[in-house]
């Protein structure tokens, strides 16, 4: 009954295509296959946050998504967040603010964040809070996230 | 007030280790088991550390209890029933994926086929018509908590659907997922049953139409047939002088699951009640339907007495068990206070106030 599914998808803005089983997810085709380690593997079942990346423009668990369920869409990792030249201001806040330590839940939670500055450029301090819940941080503490965030929400104003 | 009075203090975490050591031992007996199992890995091929989830059971490597089935993405409703028809028993339907995916890998659920509906726009319909709300099976909880229609007339929905998981998760997870996933302490389905939601199905003997609180069984099971599927819920249109709420108990605001939930919906005519709706989560084998707490409502003046007699009624009819989120004594205690605090909030909706949609804590 097993057959491998042929899927082809964008992204980060190029054409891919990949050969999987039908029960791998997506993380483990970025990660294994297409060699996108960014995204993390923490807890693999949809509670820490760490290979959040965007779907069609909304922040998903890439642990829960069947990788043949990405066909025809468009998927973002933290890889495609910014050209190889320069930072984006999330990344560039987060190193200024020291947000970080081990650095597991960073790319999650700056793909988590893009989403909450993608939809609202001036989120309040609960909002952070409560949109960042699904991303574990065990270390540096999620102070110095969310001053990040909103450091790099001002930023990006700024520059807009 | 009096059943109130007699519950006592809950006591949540009965184990009391006696020293640091014992505290720890089930811990230190866990690492000991995994550390052996990767080195016994090891041994055969090199690999780096994986974590327990995925090596339970004694398999090694991520997800491999998922990979061994075969994948259907149908284009269409009709197509979907029929090669769900034709696998029924062997098959699984896959919405959001944030239930059944981490079952296959934690080897609880092990289906032959899976059928990927995501494809299907037919399913996703989001409208108000004439004879009501009309929410596709692969409504996603993210579009509800954002949709400007449902948080103006639907509030208790919203209530509900912004509970469930993370952000992640919510822009997964649909309302027919976690409806048919058939969680007795899921969230939305007391939002639905307070709002009387006819879920409709469609299934190789054709479509019927079930009202919610005839569609749960048990815990994890539905009346869905072998090769039936849910197409949409609808909810008779909101009308100015009704109003629901929903509001749960859990340690933490987030990523958490209710010890216990309770959605009420009601009817007023000036200061009487003149029709209630009460749903309950996690003190039932299913959602449960309160309706000796609507008889104590109905036809009442919303009032002290009114709430006293629906929160004695609805705690009788509650059948907790104890586990790892509450006590049976606990739940009780939860059943009472959120019964009274739904209803009030409803009726407070009901007059035009009350809490925004989605602000229940």
């Amino acid at each position: 009954m097993t057959k491998r599914v042929h899927v082809e998808t964008r992204i980060n803005g190029r054409e891919v295509d990949f050969l999987c089983e039908p029960g791998q997810s997506l993380l483990e085709v970025l990660r294994d296959q297409l060699h996108l380690t960014g995204a993390k593997e923490g807890c693999n079942n949809g509670n820490c946050g760490a290979c959040t990346v965007i779907l069609d423009g909304r922040i998903v668990d890439s642990c829960l998504v069947l990788a043949p369920e990405v066909e025809g869409r468009e998927v973002t990792t933290i890889e495609g967040l910014a050209g190889p030249e320069h930072l984006h201001p999330l990344q560039q806040q987060f190193l200024e603010h020291a947000a970080l330590q081990c650095g597991i839940c960073t790319p999650g939670l700056i793909m988590a964040a893009k989403g909450l500055l993608d939809q609202n450029p001036a989120p309040t301090e609960e909002e952070i809070r409560l949109w960042l819940a699904g991303n574990l941080c065990r270390c540096t503490g999620y102070d110095k996230i969310i001053r990040a965030v909103q450091a790099a929400a001002q930023q990006m104003e700024a520059r807009v | 007030m009096s059943s109130r009075a007699a519950t006592p203090t809950p006591t949540a975490l009965r184990w009391r280790p006696r020293s640091i050591e014992a505290f720890y031992r089930p811990l230190r007996r866990q690492l000991d088991h995994d550390s052996e199992r990767c080195v016994q890995s090891q041994r055969g091929r090199p690999r780096p550390f994986l974590p327990r989830a995925v090596t339970r059971g004694g398999q090694i490597g991520v997800g491999e209890s998922m990979r061994r089935f075969g994948y259907l993405a149908p284009k269409s409703v009709s197509e979907a029933v029929s090669v769900l028809a034709e696998h029924a028993n062997v098959a699984k339907l896959v919405a959001g994926g944030t239930d059944l995916v981490v079952q296959m890998k934690d080897g609880v659920r092990r289906p032959q086929v899976v059928i990927d509906i995501t494809g299907i726009d037919e399913l996703r319909t989001l409208e108000e018509r004439d004879d009501g709300l009309h929410l596709g099976a692969l409504v996603r909880m993210g579009e509800i908590e954002n949709h400007p229609l449902i948080i103006e007339k639907y509030p208790v929905l919203v209530d509900s659907a912004k509970l469930v998981g993370s952000k992640q998760v919510r822009n997964l997870a649909t309302i027919a997922g976690n409806t048919c996933n058939a969680s007795p302490g899921a969230d939305t389905p007391p939002a639905l049953i307070a709002l009387d939601a006819q879920v409709h199905t469609l299934g190789p003997t054709g479509p019927r139409v079930v009202p919610i609180d005839q569609f749960f069984v048990g815990p994890g099971r539905t009346v869905l047939e072998p090769g039936e599927l849910v197409t949409k819920f609808v909810v008779r249109k909101a009308a100015p002088n009704e109003g629901a709420y929903y509001e749960r108990h859990t340690p933490r605001k987030e990523l958490d699951i209710a010890v216990v939930g309770v959605g009420a919906w009601v009817r007023l005519n000036g200061e009487t009640i003149e029709d209630a709706r009460i749903g309950i989560a996690a003190v039932y084998p299913t959602p449960l339907r309160a309706t000796d707490a609507e008889a104590a409502l109905r036809g009442k003046p919303f009032g002290q007495a009114a709430l006293d007699a629906a929160a004695a009624a609805a705690v009788a009819q509650s059948r907790p068990i104890s586990d790892v989120r509450g006590s049976a004594e606990f739940r009780r205690w939860l059943v009472d206070v959120l019964t009274r605090r739904a209803v009030t909030n409803a009726v407070a909706r009901a007059r035009g106030g009350g809490p925004r949609a989605g602000e229940t804590h």
